[in-house]
């Protein structure tokens, strides 16, 4: 199992024929996506020359709009690889086409356009109530489940499949956690991105890892700007029962500087990494120093190797802590 | 980036939101000339992107062109919170009868817009929020529908304004709106929103942040960049599209990824704690790329720092893998040649990391010494920082 993307899962690239699509789509089809086309509205009725997973010729069709393209391949994920100026025409057709999981990995995209294409996916809701669009990113690395489907840019061959969930705003430090957890491996891996506005929240994929039964531990990487992090430490605190580490970066940010990510900016005494860890630590997540010491907290939780008090917690967060540990202990003993 | 109040006014004029006259000036000389051009009773007031410049001495009242003269020339030049005051504004005085507050925001959290207003301006709002939380209406609302007739006179009348005062505030409301709009705004705050004697509603003050992601559809935002402002090194970094920011201390740094170089900062400060206190000197990220011509760009604009003793190179290979971003440091190095003078620290992880190491190691550069981890790579930094 996993959480948004599986082996079933068939993708199509908005924007395949562009420099990055191209780039991305051999990679995606090499890490085992199924790929079933892309779209390009210039160069609609062509094809394009890849290779699958096992080396052989394909030639994946370049569709008009989204619409047309999931019509015919019954696609249920697009990823977009387009320029910041059009990226929201392209959502809004992907939204409007009513595609299931919407990943934009495009940087740097105006957040009026954010802000307008996210609130345009609120608008049309499916019988349950639910955006029937889900939508990863922008400004995101995108998703992917290690051994069967990546939808977007994240390095395949550095991890493999296992029982941690992922959920982070960074693509090198995700790809770092990756990295230093393939013994163990990951369920599904999301970066959310670093935008101000972006689709699916820490809380969202918290969700969606405390309900996949295949996720045991959830990693959560956060940086500096906004408080999605102090809400995920609500949300974690009164629903999710996984052991969760966290890491947050960007303790020595200046305020009112833009980190990189657009999102990533202490404003005045809002949006900084200490009161996050704070808000993290007092619902019972253990917080690493840094990448490496969040991913030996993980380790010490998976083979239950270390014990690790949980600093600044009150007691009874300890104690419901430790028993978790202990529980994921006998998970693992079995 | 956050706009000047100059700036700010003369966008709001360009969208008809109701202003008083306003000129800009850098000089005693130019503050009179402009007192004489707009006539009367004018304000004196000190540009800078900081709040509580009143309190500072930063905004006067003048009678006379004269005065105007005397205080320009005592605020220019003025220290507010750290902030020099290379300008002035010199603002057409006004009667004010009632001082209002009214902003439109970014809200982050609920991924929408949010517009706030209070019958009581021109004091410290988010002290008023805190306070009398209930004196501030906070109204939510889809970009995609905006601040339409409807929506602006239920936010004045949420505020508590009467039936009499509505219109004028409704116009107000919907051409903020449409500056926020038109020039990709994230922040629109008046305060104060004034009623003068005669009934009229003014934007006395404003604060403007624009997107700068939206630059490629705003051709004019460039010339509000403020390059004297502007640190030099972080202006020649622009100039090479580097995502640069000047910190204070000795230890350069430069990753991949904006997340693991702000990682790669708190590493290294809590390394420098055993060192002297040693901190980093810049954020530098050089994208998932990291090419050797990158490469050389950010250690040139890194070595220009006088400051910086020594580098930490902390790059994930994922996509561009190890013994690329190898390749890349060796020939980045060759490109500087001798203006390379600091060591450099190298830590590399990812794929085909062995490849990578080993290329680094047969160039056998005598300023590059190799990490296995970011914490001993950062170490290794501040201990030689400290040197």
């Amino acid at each position: 199992m996993s959480i948004y993307l599986n082996k079933d899962s068939k993708v199509i690239v908005q924007g395949i024929t562009g420099g990055e699509g191209t780039k991305h789509t051999a990679l995606m089809l090499k890490a085992g996506t199924n790929i079933v086309g892309g779209v390009n509205a210039r160069k609609a009725g062509t094809t394009v020359a890849h290779k699958d997973q096992s080396g052989s010729d394909i030639e994946l069709p370049v569709f008009g709009s989204v619409t047309e393209a999931m019509e015919k391949t019954g696609a249920d994920v697009s990823v977009a690889f387009v320029p910041p100026k059009f990226a929201k025409d392209a959502a809004v057709e992907a939204i409007e086409a009513e595609i299931g999981l919407l990943v934009i990995i495009t940087e740097g995209i105006p957040v009026q356009d954010s802000a307008e294409l996210f609130n345009l996916s609120l608008t049309k809701k499916g019988h349950d109530g639910k955006p029937l669009t889900r939508i990863i990113g922008p400004n995101c690395p995108g998703i992917i489940t290690p051994g069967e489907s990546l939808a977007g840019i994240t390095p395949a061959n550095i991890t493999n499949k296992g029982p941690v969930g992922l959920v982070s705003k960074s693509g090198t430090l995700t790809y770092q956690m990756m990295y230093e957890l393939r013994d163990i491996g990951f369920s599904t891996s999301i970066g959310i991105g670093g935008d101000p506005v972006i689709g699916t929240t820490h809380i969202d994929a918290l969700e969606a890892f405390e309900a996949d039964p295949d996720t045991e531990a959830i990693v959560m990487i956060g940086e500096i700007g906004g408080d999605a992090e102090e809400r995920a430490a609500e949300y974690i605190k009164a629903h999710v029962t996984k052991p969760v580490v966290g890491y947050v970066a960007g303790f020595t940010a200046p305020e009112g500087k833009t980190m990189g990510h657009a999102g990533a900016i202490v404003s005045g005494s809002s949006g900084t990494a200490e009161a996050k860890k704070e808000a993290l630590e007092a619902a019972g997540v253990k917080v690493g120093k840094t990448p490496s010491e969040t991913a030996q907290l993980l380790r010490e939780i998976y083979k239950g190797s270390g014990s690790s008090p949980v600093a600044g917690a009150a007691e009874t967060v300890k104690e419901k802590a430790e028993s978790l540990v202990d529980k994921v202990k006998d998970t693992f003993k079995k | 980036m956050d706009l000047y109040e100059y700036q700010a006014r003369d966008l709001f004029e360009a969208h008809g939101v109701p202003v008083l006259a306003g000129i800009v000036a850098q000089t005693p000389e130019e503050a009179k000339a402009a007192a004489e051009q707009i006539g009367g009773v004018v304000v004196v007031k000190a540009q800078v992107k900081v709040g509580g410049r009143g309190k500072a001495g930063g905004v006067k009242l003048a009678k006379t062109a004269d005065e105007a003269y005397e205080h320009a020339k005592a605020i220019l030049g003025m220290d507010i919170k750290g902030h020099t005051v290379h300008r002035v504004m010199i603002a057409q005085g006004a009667e004010i009868a009632e001082e209002y507050y009214f902003s439109i925001l970014l809200d982050r959290a609920e991924r929408n817009y949010l517009a706030m207003c209070s019958k009581e301006g021109g004091v410290e709002i988010e002290q008023l929020a805190v306070d009398s939380p209930e004196k501030l209406v906070r109204y939510n609302f889809d970009p995609n529908t905006g601040i339409d007739a409807d929506v602006a006179a239920e936010i004045a009348t949420q505020a508590g304004f009467s039936s009499e005062e509505v219109p004028a505030l409704v116009d107000a409301f919907q051409k903020l709106w449409g500056a926020f709009s038109a020039e990709d705004a994230t922040l629109v705050e008046v305060n104060p929103l004034v009623k003068t004697g005669d009934g009229a509603i003014i934007a006395l003050d404003g604060k403007v942040t624009i997107d700068e992601n939206a630059a490629f559809r705003q051709p004019a935002h460039a010339d509000l960049v403020d390059e004297s402002a502007e640190d030099p090194l972080e202006a020649k970094a622009k100039e090479n599209d580097l995502n640069y920011v000047k910190l204070d201390g000795s230890v350069g740094i430069i990753g991949n990824g904006a997340g693991l170089v702000m990682s790669t900062l708190d590493v290294v400060a809590y390394a420098g704690e055993a060192h002297n206190g040693v901190t980093p000197a810049n954020f530098l990220d050089i994208g998932g790329g990291a090419s050797a011509e990158v490469m050389a760009n950010g250690l040139d604009v890194i070595l220009g720092d006088e400051q910086v003793k020594s580098v930490f190179v902390n790059v994930f290979g994922g996509i561009t893998s190890c013994d690329a971003v190898a390749t890349g440091i060796v020939k980045a190095l060759e490109i500087l040649g001798d203006t390379a003078t600091k060591p450099l620290v190298v830590r590399l992880d990812g794929n085909n990391v062995e490849e990578g190491r080993r290329i680094l190691k047969e160039a056998n550069h005598p300023l590059v010494i190799t990490a296995d981890t970011m914490d001993g790579g950062a170490d290794k930094a501040a201990e030689l920082a400290n040197k």
